[in-house]
């Protein structure tokens, strides 16, 4: 059953283990690696479900909407496949590849779609983004029994109900290979363990993985809902990646700047601000106030060009940073960093509520003076 | 007017003395602005008229001995559940005197209290609580328009805000104090309310009785309001307000204006009000310039043309059944604050019958403002905040929960201030120094003391309301606000629920 | 020399006895295995355990009793000697979050960094970490009759240092960057009734919490904490006396009872 037993609880949330890589030169590698360290962690998670975001899979398509789908039956992919060619070219469609697993039970039908929206649509929507956001949104709300869960260009969401590892292996993650893989293991607090409820939650070319809970989830999604973003899953991560998106690709906030909504200075901080900082995150806090995640929360959130990490204001839930060579790390603990890249010496635990940024190094935005600001605490300062 | 008739009124009060205690002081005497005590020096002894006697505890307050037992009449009418003692003795009233019953302060039939059927959340295990005595706990709230996106470009990695926000108001706690006006109340009560809010980091509002030359040094910690009758509102007015409001009506009496008598038009209230001493300050029903929904976007635009844009405008209205499409007009037309204030907001004066009888409780309406805003997409444009009958920090933070940015308290207020809810403001003999203008009497409430009782009553709520949200796991008040999945009813019909967006308890 | 080898995990060569020492292979150990090695060398008197390949296993020298010595290579995982009472731990590299979690007793040397609530709620016993820590670290520490926890910080702090605290003594060397060190954490000893927080470098007001009083070290202050200046300096191979030149501030509770007039009559 895609939407799980119906329990009437207000969100799911849970406890994890949260885990990212990234060649920042783009140089692609495959899952082993990842899938040992979120392994590492077993301890964090209780075998309800793990999953993975993967970004540079589907080059031959890389221009293209890729649509994961879970459906419950034969019905709710014929109905969703109806809907999807009315309003896109269907380049590609196939059984995700999976392979029998020990430890990963009653999986959904799965099945990817390469899509081109039509020309007609093309023509008529002022932004293309928008409207696969609403596709999205339209087949999640609209047709029983189906479920996207992936909707990126060249990435790849895979998730499920299991240990992260052996979710690795049930989609065959080691004949992938990507730039950017994050990787999640789950503990829901309720038995409700059901394939769409695991990370990592995506919409178009974002993934988020999170630790923690949103006490802040209700306002979240209210303020969202007037934005036109439906959450569908009542869980409190995929708020954030709405929140992303609204904020990032529609707002045209700078990653600074979101990390700033959802992990507001205090205002005390912001009352000793220079005047120009002052104003803006005065501004920032009075207008997006209701985006503000408050909580425990740590996450990896990803698209194409980056991966961040983000802890809560006070830092209620761990991260740890890492950098060898081309190679950028986030994790929940640093152990799982080291047992997969024994060379890995430069190591750091970030601020609360100050954004780590990993990104494609030929694409440098942030400049050289904020990133040095966000690694406060290099392994051996003192030594 | 047969001024012979014989008044069927029974005492609405009875007064024990014990003769024992009691060491003819003369304190009851001598506070009673009622006449209700005397001394008789040939008997040595105090007497009590109770008809007169409106069970304000003056009296049994200050007894140095304690005295004196104030207690409701126990003599009743035969058992009727229709014909009450309280409805036989205002058709005694009427028949005697021909006249509209009044009353002061708010409605006080027992419609639900939803505030005492809604409960809150609490963290357990899978958040952790936060300690508010020790980790930051942020109450700050800012009420004006917001914008739907921010623009920011960077220049060279800088920052630089390209939207500039409207005019806010910045609340150090998200209480303020309702309108009430320099002629309801007392000087020294409006001074009172005027530092607390200066002290605290809040505000105050005028009501419609114009702003006593005085008290402009409190002018950022004011919201001076335009009503109907538009008292005491000229340009230096305008100029010192840290806000403006527009009252369209009040929740005690939707629908009608107001009437302070001439005889309490003392000089300094005619100085305040800008009208002649001794006259009737009549407040119009409605506003004669406004109609229609676009004539309140006049009168909204030329508040903020006269001001130079430089301060919010909050228009109040009272909670009536169709709120939520109102409260959109109001939005629409510029307004950026909403005050809803609802059936049991207080007043200085009002027909019984309108008090008890027209309007809905706050909770609901907050409810469906909030709603029908977010729907159209709107919330953002406008804060909220209400009024009427909210009487502690926890119906503070269900009222945020529910949609709220802040909330307006009259009544609370005045109780800090010493006020036993007698409901007999207009009679303007307030024994506790508020709703008088008699010197003798104002001069009973000191300023000074009257601040500190107020700030007293904030802090402890603001305490309050942070270990609440501790508990919740909440760190900043934003996270709270219409955050409604921390709420459930308890006794509550399905109809109720969905009208206040919450689910029932165990669910 | 006798070597036996030991068969705990079904793995040869995971444990092995050499003299009165057990050298542990933790690679691929889940940490309950790992753990009950290290239990049951202990009980039976041995001296000195050391672990190889240790990556995030948990609680390791929880549950012992004994100043047994184990030493760690690689990166322990959270509540590393989580209600510890006598063993003394030693960590190569870098120790994740809850180093000694309401410790009782013996000592844990962190050649690196520790991460998030160091020393929460600890009673007894001493930690030395060489560079920084992460948030909240000795909070809720607290002191009883004989028992008085240290805890000794090379670098920096992050956040929250000493929340709460109630006892038991932090300091908070400030060492490895260039001049006098300028502590960036916020927050510190807020709630703090109890207990001497001493931090080499400048603090800023508004970066105590309300509850924390703050003055310069004098002579006296610095004679208490000289012989963990040098306890840590031994360990780290560093020169106390160096590091007892520089100023010291001292943080103490403004007050035993910071909330006494909080509530209402």
């Amino acid at each position: 059953m895609l939407r799980g037993v119906n329990f009437r609880d207000d969100k799911d949330f849970s406890g994890c283990s949260i885990f990212g890589m990234m060649n920042v030169r783009g140089e692609k590698f495959n899952g082993e690696p990842v899938i040992t360290a979120i392994a590492n962690m077993k301890e964090r998670s209780n075998g309800l479900g793990g999953g993975y975001a993967v970004y540079g899979i589907y080059p031959q398509y890389s221009e293209l909407y890729c649509f994961h789908m879970m459906y419950d039956d034969q019905k709710a992919r014929e109905e969703t496949e109806e809907f999807l060619k009315g309003v896109f070219e269907m380049e590609g469609a196939e059984v995700i590849p999976t392979r029998s697993c020990e430890g990963v039970d009653d999986p959904p039908l799965l099945w990817r779609y390469f899509l081109q929206p039509r020309e007609s649509v093309a023509c008529e929507e002022e932004d293309i983004d928008d409207f696969v956001v609403r596709a999205v949104m339209h087949i999640n709300v609209g047709i029983e029994g189906a479920f996207v869960f992936s909707s990126g260009k060249n990435m790849g969401v895979f998730k499920g109900v299991g240990f992260p590892e052996d979710i690795g292996r049930f989609y065959r993650l080691e004949e992938y290979e990507g730039y950017i893989w994050v990787a999640h293991g789950r503990f829901p607090t309720n038995t409700q363990g059901w394939w769409g409820g695991a990370h990592p939650f995506n919409i178009l070319d974002w993934s988020v993985v999170h630790n923690g809970e949103i006490s802040s989830y209700g306002i979240n999604r209210r303020y969202l809902e007037m934005f036109g973003y439906i959450c569908t899953l009542h869980t409190d991560t995929e708020v954030i990646a709405y929140a992303v998106d609204l904020l990032v690709r529609r707002h045209g906030l700078s990653i600074e700047d979101m990390a700033r909504v959802l992990a507001a200075p205090l205002w005390t901080e912001i009352d000793r601000m220079p005047a120009r900082e002052r104003e803006l995150h005065t501004a920032l806090r009075q207008t997006y106030g209701s985006l503000l995640l408050n909580g425990p929360f740590s996450v990896i959130i990803s698209n194409r060009s980056q991966m961040i990490g983000l802890t809560d204001r006070i830092r209620l839930r761990p991260l740890v940073a890492g950098r060898n060579g081309d190679f950028m790390y986030i994790s929940s603990e640093e152990a799982p960093m080291h047992l997969v890249d024994d060379t890995l010496r430069d190591t750091w635990i970030p601020q609360g509520g100050v954004p780590i940024v990993a990104e494609m190094e030929e694409t440098v935005e942030v400049p050289e003076a904020e990133e040095a600001k966000v690694l406060p605490l290099r392994h051996g300062d003192t030594a | 007017m047969y001024k012979d008739l014989k008044s069927y009124l029974l005492p609405q009060y009875l007064i024990e003395r014990d003769d024992y205690r009691c060491i003819r002081c003369e304190v009851c005497a001598r506070q009673c602005a009622f006449e209700v005590h005397w001394y008789d020096e040939e008997e040595d002894a105090v007497f009590a008229d109770e008809s007169k006697c409106v069970g304000c505890l003056r009296c049994a307050t200050l007894c140095p001995t304690n005295a004196l037992v104030v207690r409701p009449n126990p003599t009743q009418p035969p058992p009727n559940a229709n014909w009450t003692m309280e409805v036989l003795q205002n058709i005694y009233k009427q028949a005697e005197t021909g006249g509209v019953l009044l009353t002061g302060m708010g409605c006080d039939k027992d419609y639900p209290i939803y505030w005492d059927r809604i409960v809150l959340d609490a963290s357990q295990v899978t958040n952790p609580s936060i300690d508010p005595l020790r980790e930051p706990m942020e109450l700050r709230t800012y009420l004006g328009a917001k914008p739907d996106a921010l623009k920011v470009s960077r220049k060279g990695g800088r920052p630089d805000l390209q939207t500039k926000l409207t005019p806010q108001l910045k609340l150090e706690t998200p209480i303020m104090f309702s309108a009430i006006s320099y002629g309801a109340i007392s000087y020294n009560a409006c001074e009172s309310l005027a530092r607390a809010a200066a002290e605290v980091g809040t505000y105050y509002n005028t009501g419609e009785g114009g702003l006593h030359r005085n008290l402009y040094k409190y002018g950022a910690n004011t919201i001076c309001q335009v009503a109907s009758g538009r008292f005491g509102v000229h340009a230096d007015y305008l100029e010192v307000a840290a806000a403006l409001e527009i009252k369209i009506g009040q929740g005690a009496k939707p629908g009608i204006g107001g009437h302070l008598p001439g005889e309490k038009v003392s000089a300094e209230i005619s100085r305040t009000r800008m009208i002649p001493k001794g006259t009737d300050a009549l407040s119009p029903a409605p506003h004669h310039d406004i109609y229609s929904i676009e004539d309140l976007a006049q009168l909204i635009y030329a508040l903020k043309e006269a001001t130079h844009w430089e301060k919010p405008v909050s228009v109040k209205i009272a909670a009536v059944h169709n709120s939520a499409a109102i409260a959109s007009g109001m939005v629409r037309a510029g307004a950026d604050i909403i005050a809803l204030d609802g059936i049991r907001g207080g007043t200085g004066a009002a027909p019984t019958m309108i008090r008890d009888n027209v309007g809905i409780p706050i909770e609901l309406a907050l409810a469906a403002v909030d709603d029908r805003l977010r729907q159209e997409g709107i919330r953002n444009r406008a804060s909220i905040v209400v009024a009427g009958g909210i009487r502690s920090s926890a119906d503070v933070i269900k009222a945020i929960a529910l949609g709220a940015d802040a909330v307006y308290i009259g009544t609370a207020a005045l109780v800090a201030l010493g006020c036993h809810v007698c409901q007999k403001c207009y009679t303007g003999k307030c024994n506790w120094g508020i709703a008088t203008q008699d010197p003798y009497l104002s001069k009973r409430l000191n300023p000074d003391v009257g601040a500190r009782r107020l700030v007293n009553l904030l802090t402890a709520w603001s305490h309050e309301i942070m270990e609440m949200l501790g508990g919740m796991g909440i760190n900043a008040i934003e996270s709270l606000r219409g955050n409604r999945l921390r709420l459930r009813g308890v006794g509550l019909t399905q109809e109720e629920l969905d009208i206040l967006g919450i689910k029932h308890a165990g669910s | 020399m006798r070597i036996e080898v030991d068969h705990h995990a079904g793995l040869p060569g995971v444990f092995m006895r050499v003299g009165d020492k057990v050298k542990i292979n933790a690679r691929q150990l889940h940490y309950r295995e790992l753990n009950n090695m290290i239990k049951n060398a202990a009980l039976e008197g041995t001296e000195e355990i050391v672990v190889d390949n240790v990556y995030g296993q948990r609680y390791i020298g929880s549950g012992i009793r004994r100043p047994v010595r184990i030493i760690l290579h690689g990166i322990p995982g959270n509540d590393l000697g989580a209600f510890m009472d006598g063993p003394h731990i030693v960590v190569d590299r870098n120790a994740q979050d809850g180093v000694g979690n309401t410790m009782n007793n013996g000592t844990i040397v962190v050649h690196g960094r520790a991460g998030d609530i160091v020393a929460m709620g600890m009673r007894g016993g001493k930690i030395f970490i060489r560079d920084s820590v992460g948030y909240r670290a000795a909070i809720h520490m607290k002191e009883y009759r004989k028992f008085r926890p240290v805890l000794v910080i090379g670098g920096e702090t992050q956040d929250f240092l000493g929340e709460y605290m109630a006892g038991g003594l932090v300091i908070v060397l400030g060492l490895g960057g260039r001049g006098k060190r300028r502590f960036t954490a916020r927050h510190i000893g807020t709630g703090m009734h109890g207990g001497l927080i001493f931090m080499r470098g400048e603090v800023e007001e508004h970066q105590l919490g309300k509850e924390a009083a703050v003055a310069p070290a004098d002579e006296e202050d610095k004679e208490i904490i000289r012989p963990f200046v040098e306890e840590y300096a031994a360990y780290f191979d560093k020169d106390a006396e160096r590091i007892l030149e520089g100023d010291f501030l001292k943080l103490y509770a403004k007050s035993h009872r910071p909330f006494g007039g909080l509530y209402a009559y």
